[in-house]
């Protein structure tokens, strides 16, 4: 950032309902150079500020969920009003390979889909895996299948796609899709299976860790990922979400 | 160019170090691992996060921000409290003396009788430095104006610490002070081992089309590159006064950076900020720059440069 000034001034454009609680903020203006997967801390004056993963970058995009006081001010927000956002902060995915196998989890969608984007935009092919509790939890399914993804859904009651969990999904998917690399971001126990699942079926994978984010420069170490899920994954104890990541990579060896 | 060979090594308050680069307080020291990880990156030496008494959440966001001069940041001493910490600073210390590299431990507290059983707390953990943290800027409304204000405060404080620890202890000291020789020297007049120079410069970034102060508290302490004139005067300052020795640290970013905190009578050099911009990996990469910068111009050692250019 060469700018004198710590924060950047977006207007929301269209704040679009994406299911019952998560809205797409699309915002005035492109972030310059951000890359899926990095993500921004957006800022509201007097309210507080917190970390979103990007959507997509031209114009800046962000899928809130509104599950807290603070989310909660940001679904609020109409056409014309202001927010402040720094960033791009951390490290992305990259795309590596021709057939892309992509996993989300709950609002985990949100960074895949500016990934699947620029994908297709390569001319690349896309199979995208979603879960979520229920129907109304899933999302972005319809904006995936827009720009030419393959999309199958798995929820944990059955209302959508298969019944299960997205694993099962992306068994399934494999199966016909042989993908040379899995990204995936959402929870963190869904994170661990799909880390397994790699490993196992020596796959390789790109994973975005979501943390509690407070400085969000690597300096104030409050977004370490402990050192029982690094090994568990093979991250070098010590792991910064906001700096060494938010994606970690796998490669079989 | 004839190169000579080069000895990066220092000793501090019998502290042995590979090299004077020190891990500041509150980067990145909030765990055994990341401490083990800086230690493992470069340091000559890691300093924990500061730990108060009790747990502390800290201020909310935004806590810490770039901005052109470097960093400004009001993270409000988030701390596990004492209790929590004993376990991980013996955690860290053995991680780390595996490595051959030395733990310092950062205190802080809102008395002076608090200091006092900080001091004994963490020395339990026996951690080879404690450094005591009376010049943090961002809690003035809870705690009031920090112990590095004034002569008295902060000589009855190294006082309390004195009596109550036999591991040596660094007075880590304020910038914004009339005269922070007077206070370093009431210090080492009061027991201090060393002097930690210096803490962030108290200061207010304001978003303009926000119309409001960025940081939640408003106001905060200013790092990186932009504050390092003022760190060499004040490690100048405290040098040409004290005869123990002084852990130089603001605004050092590179390898020249750390020559010249030498140069101004440092015996080692703190970095913080430059882990963002830098990494992790900063400080192999400016023990490399000063290695290749004293080999060029013929310094043997760190104490051929030290306190030269106060001369
Ligand atoms: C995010 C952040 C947190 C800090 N927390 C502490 C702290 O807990 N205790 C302390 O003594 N100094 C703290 N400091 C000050 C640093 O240790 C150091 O004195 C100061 O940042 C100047 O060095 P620098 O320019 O290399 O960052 C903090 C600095 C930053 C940037």
């Amino acid at each position: 950032m060469s700018d004198m000034q710590a924060y950047q001034r977006y207007f929301i454009s269209t704040s679009q309902p994406k299911n019952y609680r998560t809205r797409s903020l699309v915002l005035d203006r492109p972030l310059a150079e951000a890359q899926p997967g990095q993500f921004v801390m957006i800022w509201l004056p007097d309210v507080g500020e917190k970390p979103f993963s990007i959507a997509n970058a031209d114009p800046l995009t962000a899928a809130i969920a509104a599950v807290g006081p603070f989310s909660e001010a940001l679904c609020a927000l109409e056409p014309g009003q202001p927010l402040w956002v720094r960033g791009p902060l951390g490290q992305g995915f990259e795309l590596k390979g021709k057939k892309h196998l992509l996993v989300g989890g709950g609002y985990g969608a949100a960074p895949l889909y500016f990934l699947a984007k620029q994908a297709r935009a390569r001319g690349e092919e896309v199979c995208v895996c979603l879960g979520a509790r229920n129907q109304a939890e899933l999302l972005l399914a319809e904006d995936f299948r827009e720009i030419g993804c393959r999309v199958e859904a798995a929820t944990e009651d059955g209302s959508a796609g298969q019944r299960g969990l997205v694993l099962e999904a992306v068994r399934a998917a494999l199966v016909d899709f042989p993908a040379q690399t899995l990204y995936a971001c959402g929870p963190k126990p869904m994170l661990l299976a799909l880390a397994a699942f790699c490993k196992d079926n020596r796959l390789a994978g790109q994973f975005s860790w979501e943390a509690m984010m407070r400085c969000g420069i690597g300096l104030c170490g409050s977004c370490e990922i402990d050192e029982p899920t690094c090994d568990a994954v093979g991250l070098p104890h010590g792991w910064l979400t906001c700096k060494d990541g938010p994606v970690s990579f796998y490669q079989p060896a | 160019m004839n190169k000579v060979s080069v000895d990066l090594t220092c000793e501090l308050a019998g502290v042995r170090m590979h090299n004077p680069l020190v891990l500041a307080s509150g980067v990145l020291g909030t765990s055994a691992a990341l401490l083990e990880r800086v230690g493992a990156c470069g340091a000559g030496a890691v300093t924990s996060k500061s730990c108060g008494p009790e747990e502390r959440a800290g201020h909310p966001n935004p806590i810490a921000v770039e901005w052109a001069g470097g960093v400004i940041n009001a993270v409000g001493l988030t701390n596990p409290g004492l209790e929590a910490e004993i376990p991980t600073l013996i955690d860290a210390r053995e991680r780390l003396h595996a490595q051959g590299i030395p733990l310092i431990a950062s205190i802080f507290a809102p008395t002076v009788e608090d200091f006092g059983r900080m001091a004994a707390g963490v020395s339990a953990a026996e951690p080879d430095l404690i450094e005591v943290n009376i010049s943090c800027p961002n809690v003035g409304d809870e705690f009031g104006t920090p112990f590095s204000g004034s002569v008295e405060s902060a000589a009855a404080v190294t006082r309390m610490v004195r009596a109550k620890t036999k591991l040596p202890i660094a007075i880590k000291l304020a910038p914004n002070v009339p005269n922070i020789a007077r206070i370093a020297l009431a210090a080492q007049e009061e027991g201090a081992d060393a002097i930690t120079a210096i803490n962030t410069v108290p200061g207010m970034l304001i978003d303009p089309y926000a119309g409001r102060p960025v940081l939640s508290n408003k106001v905060g302490g200013v790092s990186g590159w932009s504050i390092k004139p003022i760190a060499l005067r004040c490690v100048a300052e405290i040098s040409r006064t004290v005869s123990i020795p002084v852990i130089g640290l603001g605004g050092v970013s590179n390898g020249l950076d750390a020559v010249e905190m030498i140069m101004a009578g440092a015996t080692a050099v703190g970095v913080g900020s430059a882990v963002w911009q830098r990494g992790v990996d900063v400080f192999a990469v400016i023990a490399e720059e000063m290695y290749e910068f004293m080999a060029g111009e013929g310094y043997p050692d760190l104490a051929s440069m030290r306190g030269i250019a106060i001369r």
